[in-house]
């Protein structure tokens, strides 16, 4: 990367870190406030008549699945309502003009949707720590976890950015297909309590094999293969970098 | 070399709409250089297209050599663009939004910095550095956005209506000032609604109708195409009537403002004289429009850009 792509990319990256810290009402708060919200109602006063989950309490149990939750919408909502108001505001023309390589564009908002998702859980994990203790089993997994499931969910917000054409279209997917996703996918539950078809049909959920991988990370169990969850979150990652190069390449959603 | 070279350009939008109809021109480096046409003619397709905000249908366009189809970022190196509407974020501050542009360029934030502040102050925006972009006014917003377009030095800038709701005091200091600009080496393209404007400081012009180049001269071989001017006279006594003016055509805009159109061989001092011997008395005159705006309506049919 030449000096100049450089100074371009952490232009982006910065403006990205500022324009989250800045606004941290919205972005920060509401998952601090949401996520002690579970660990009171679903942890402390549910979460003491469910009992021990895979050998841990229930607390223990939901931690992770409640700390990935906000990782990946924090990561997603980032991306996808930062491009979008660019687009809405005709501000992403200061963009498409300079000379910055399309990668390196794609790669300064994905970065800055992957560093809020690293803020957020910081701090949602904090939180949990105020509920019960954790010892992390394999820290280095649950970093690597961590950097590929909100890249990948950067990127995803990124393609609905480039395709959302008014601000209802960057609230459609999270409500309707990645909150219901993430409540399916094991964050309160373990998947093989579910009837054998349930079960099944849970494996074709994404989400649970970041949450699954996530959970391995930290507790040390998990409900599906964890090298297969690391295998299918890094071909989605590749996959979705692929397509958003493809589309700003072509102008899409943001040439005429 | 040329600044600028278009080749057979084309645009059709998905609504079927021909912007452009092939149409080919060259801008000379260090020209400044006018491109007018009426509104839906297809001077902000071309800019976009030069500008790469608009995906072009075919046709070739190159920037000091390089081609947008093949060393597409080179050429933009080379762009400066002021664009006709506002598109900057209204929450950044001033002093953001053109560090901001001059970063996705690669110039470092240090340097970035300082020719800010030599901009900002050129253009009497330095005491706004800190003010968030939509707090200021109209004339300050284009100004702001001439700035954000020179921080990366650019080889050729591009003004969309620059000078679009500005007061004419402040536009005379912005003509000033692109003419600076212009004297330092920088290639200049313009498109604006005041022809005035184009005639006093472009030396090419290209005018676009409907998609297709009308004409491309130079301003003197173009105003030489203009046969005739219309002058206004304010008359000290008012007239019933149009006066009998041998050879002058002219009618009563009010009962004391006559107008009268005096062809390329006709003299005006005849005309004094057939004032004079039919007692008219003449307080003051003015052309009706500037002289490239004669010849715009008559090339365009349009009165107005």
């Amino acid at each position: 990367m030449s000096k100049e792509v450089w100074v371009g990319f952490t232009t982006i990256l910065k403006k990205e870190i500022i324009r989250f810290l800045r606004i941290w009402s919205q972005t920060l708060l509401p998952s601090a406030i949401t996520m002690t919200l579970y660990f009171v109602i679903f942890g402390h006063v549910l979460g003491s008549r469910v009992g021990d989950m895979g050998g841990f309490s229930y607390m223990q149990y939901i931690i992770p699945g409640l700390v990935m939750m906000s990782i990946i919408t924090n990561a997603y909502s980032n991306v996808s309502s930062s491009f979008f108001s660019l687009k809405f505001q005709h501000s992403i023309d200061e963009i498409t003009i300079s000379p910055l390589p399309h990668y390196v564009v794609l790669w300064g908002f994905v970065l800055g949707g992957v560093l809020r998702g690293l803020f957020v859980g910081i701090i949602v994990t904090l939180i949990a720590l105020c509920f019960t203790s954790l010892h992390i089993a394999h820290p280095l997994l649950m970093l690597a976890v961590v950097i590929l499931s909100s890249a990948l969910f950067s990127l995803a917000g990124f393609l609905n950015g480039l395709f959302a054409k008014k601000f209802d279209d960057i609230s459609i997917v999270p409500t309707f297909v990645l909150t219901p996703l993430t409540y399916l996918g094991g964050v309160f539950y373990s998947v093989a309590l579910l009837p054998p078809f349930w079960h099944k049909l849970s494996l074709f959920n994404p989400i649970l094999y970041m949450v699954s991988a996530f959970r391995f990370s930290v507790l040390g169990v998990s409900e599906v293969n964890t090298v297969h969850s690391i295998i299918f979150i890094i071909l989605c990652v590749i996959a979705l970098y692929f397509a958003n190069l493809r589309l700003l390449s072509s102008g899409y959603g943001i040439r005429n | 070399m040329n600044a600028l070279e278009i080749e057979n350009l084309t645009k059709t939008y998905k609504n079927r709409v021909l912007a452009l109809d092939n149409i080919s021109f060259e801008v000379a480096e260090g020209d400044f250089f006018a491109l007018l046409g009426p509104n839906g003619a297809g001077k902000s397709t071309t800019i976009g297209i030069i500008s790469s905000l608009v995906n072009k249908t075919s046709g070739k366009v190159r920037v000091f050599g390089h081609d947008i189809d093949t060393e597409l970022e080179a050429a933009k190196r080379c762009i400066g663009l002021v664009p006709q509407e506002f598109n900057f974020n209204i929450f950044e501050s001033v002093q953001q939004i053109v560090v901001q542009q001059a970063g996705y360029y690669g110039v470092p934030a240090k340097i970035a910095n300082e020719r800010a502040e030599f901009y900002l102050n050129k253009l009497g925006l330095w005491n706004k550095r800190n003010v968030k972009a939509r707090s200021l006014s109209g004339g300050m917003k284009r100004r702001l956005m001439i700035v954000r377009a020179l921080l990366h030095e650019p080889r050729l800038l591009i003004l969309d209506e620059p000078t679009a709701g500005v007061d004419i005091e402040l536009r005379r200091t912005m003509w000033e000032f692109m003419q600076e600009l212009n004297n330092k080496g920088i290639t200049i393209i313009l498109t604006t609604h005041y022809l005035e404007e184009a005639e006093s400081m472009c030396r090419n012009i290209a005018i676009i109708d409907r998609g297709h180049i009308i004409e491309n001269t130079n301003k003197k071989t173009l105003l030489q195409k203009l046969n005739s001017e219309t002058f206004i006279f304010y008359l000290q006594k008012p007239l019933r009537e149009s006066p009998n003016l041998h050879g002058f055509n002219c009618y009563l805009q009010d009962e004391t403002t006559l107008a009268v159109e005096v062809h390329n061989a006709q003299q005006i001092n005849s005309l004094f004289e057939q004032f004079s011997a039919q007692d008219i008395v003449v307080n003051s005159m003015r052309n009706k429009s500037n002289r490239l705006e004669e010849l715009f309506v008559k090339l365009t049919g349009k009165g107005a850009l």
